[in-house]
């Protein structure tokens, strides 16, 4: 299968502190690819990388085939990336409506009225209907989080980043996002997960890479992955010291 | 079925749509105004309409694009100086003059941009200002327009706009209301274009605006030299009226910025009613209190800061947030279709 994304020595640190360390992966076209790792080993900072919002100091990104390392977030947007933020990041000031509309025009370029029906449609899919016309501002953490989500998608993005989605869902909640993003997978958007909320991410993805100190520290099936020892190590040693 | 086919989106609102009513019908009392109102009266309404245009200029600048300059002074008094060179040396007619400022005033207005967009914040700010101030000395310099004490335009110019004072001055009353009329429409049309959509999300939110495709450098720049253009406009028409134009007047940095960032704090920042509403508080204090002199002043400062703190979105931010309206629709709502 032809890799979608393609991560090659990439590079970056601040100062003394380093979040990405020869990273180097690739993401087949319609994979579904699962990162975790501990608070603070490069999940958030390797998106920024991809998406263009951060410079990593060398190495290169391709997305499709061709090279993107040095092209702005916008235009990496506008050629079929979009993310969510861990950190919600509303336009506080417009409805949410507005919001998908914003990421539908601009990301994904779509004229007014199919703009307008592609919004309608993901705002019912992703259950932020009876929220169209609030102000975003005045959403919930846990509705702002649904917000970035459904943003992402009005981009009609064929590389979506998911950072942390699943944290503080009831059960249920958490099982009807797992059916959202199953469904999204299954018309061929190829996505990368980062998530805390182990539960879901396997049920999800058929692949798992573990991220510490910025460093690639495991790859390969999420069952086996999780129960290796080097992953045991970083996260029940972490836990075990807290 | 899907959403889209069972909702509709909507943008007027019954208020948005009185509001047009009674504008229009207020825009009809203006236009007839050289017959019901007196030469003080239309002085008077000319300067609101120009500051009118200039607050909303400087409000599409700062209050979408965030780029809060200090040196809009740059283009007026650019705009003002084009229409004297232009009459004097090129013998331009005087209202064929104000739109070519515009085009005077993006010309320039292009690599001033290249130039200050490096810069930031506060040093964005200063920037705009040492623009300005660069502009002042070298119009000092230009001793065919009087130099350091300025110059005025020649009689035979002034006569050449009409041959009666009256009717001169309808002329250049209808022209200050009609650069109102085009500003405020022309900042509510682009609010409402894809564009304006984008303006509106980077003044919210640049990280999220840039995640999403918006290439925020150029949406600034094109915010940037449409203001500029427009406010070189409305800088040749306030010295067309003014007849007598100096260094010190055409980029005066309390007439031309100083005021008009009171009026877009006070009426409301980022909204497109705001300006409209501080230019007439603004006129209401200055005709009210124009006879204290400096206690004027103090009285401006002491609104200002009372509104900021009250009210930190201005006035019709704080009507805003309380009731939800909007005289001008701009919000786009979902209504499921019936």
């Amino acid at each position: 299968m032809a890799s979608i994304l393609s991560l090659r020595d990439v590079e970056k640190s601040f100062g003394a502190v380093t979040v990405a360390d020869q990273l180097s992966y690739d993401v087949a076209a319609g994979e579904a690819l699962g990162v975790v790792g501990p608070n603070g080993a490069g999940k958030t900072s390797m998106f920024n990388l991809i998406t263009g919002t951060l410079k990593p100091d060398s190495g290169d990104i391709a997305f499709e085939g061709r090279m993107i390392t040095s092209t702005s977030a916008a235009a990496r947007c506008r050629a079929g990336i979009a993310r969510s933020f861990q950190i919600p990041q509303p336009f506080g000031g417009m409805s949410v409506f507005e919001n998908l509309l914003v990421a539908a025009t601009q990301g994904a370029r779509e004229p007014a009225r199919r703009a307008n029906a592609l919004c309608l449609d993901v705002l019912e899919q992703t259950g932020l209907m009876a929220k169209a016309n609030a102000l975003a501002g005045s959403l919930t953490l846990l509705e702002r989080k649904r917000l970035e989500l459904a943003r992402a998608l009005c981009a009609k993005p064929r590389l979506l980043l998911l950072d942390e989605i699943a944290g503080g869902l009831t059960q249920h909640e958490c099982e009807a996002l797992v059916g959202t993003i199953t469904d999204i997978r299954s018309t061929g958007v190829s996505i990368v997960w980062i998530e805390h909320v182990v539960h879901a991410l396997l049920a999800v993805v058929d692949r798992l890479i573990v991220l510490d100190f910025g460093r690639k520290i495991a790859d390969g099936d999420p069952h086996d992955t999780m129960a290796s020892r080097e992953v045991q190590e970083v996260y029940i040693g972490i836990e075990a010291d807290a | 079925m899907s959403a889209a086919d069972n909702h509709i989106v909507a943008r007027a609102s019954p208020a948005s749509r009185i509001a047009a009513f009674i504008g229009v019908l207020l825009l009809i009392g203006l236009i007839a105004a050289p017959w019901w109102a007196g030469r003080a009266d239309m002085r008077l309404i000319s300067e609101i309409c120009l500051y009118v245009a200039l607050a909303s200029l400087w409000n599409l600048l700062a209050g979408y694009a965030g780029l809060v300059s200090v040196g809009q002074q740059a283009f007026v008094g650019l705009g003002g100086y084009f229409l004297f060179a232009a009459t004097i040396f090129f013998g331009v007619p005087p209202l064929a003059a104000i739109p070519l400022a515009a085009a005077a005033g993006a010309a320039l207005a292009v690599p001033i941009a290249v130039l200050i967009f490096r810069l930031r914040g506060a040093y964005f700010a200063i920037g705009t200002w040492v623009v300005a101030e660069v502009f002042r000395l070298v119009f000092a310099q230009v001793s065919a327009l009087g130099g350091g004490s300025g110059t005025s335009l020649p009689a035979g110019i002034v006569k050449g706009i009409a041959a009666s004072r009256s009717l001169r001055e309808a002329y250049t009353y209808w022209m200050a209301l009609g650069l109102a009329v085009l500003v405020v429409a022309m900042v509510y049309m682009l609010l409402r274009s894809r564009r304006g959509l984008a303006l509106t999300a980077i003044r919210d939110n640049e990280l999220a605006a840039t995640s999403l495709g918006i290439d925020i450098w150029r949406t600034k720049f094109f915010v940037y030299v449409i203001s500029a253009a427009l406010t070189a406009s409305v800088g040749a028409l306030i010295f067309l009226q003014k007849l007598r134009i100096s260094p010190d007047a055409a980029f005066s940095v309390n007439d031309w910025t100083a005021f008009v960032i009171f009026i877009v704090v006070i009426g409301g920042i980022g909204t497109i009613e705001g300006p409209i509403i501080g230019t007439i508080i603004f006129f209401l204090l200055r005709e009210t209190l124009a006879d204290l002199g400096t206690t004027y002043l103090l009285v401006l400062g002491f609104v200002a800061i009372a509104v900021m703190l009250r009210a930190p979105k201005g006035l019709w931010g704080y009507v805003k947030d309380k009731t939800g309206v909007e005289l001008f629709a701009l919000t786009r709502r979902v209504v499921p279709k019936r």
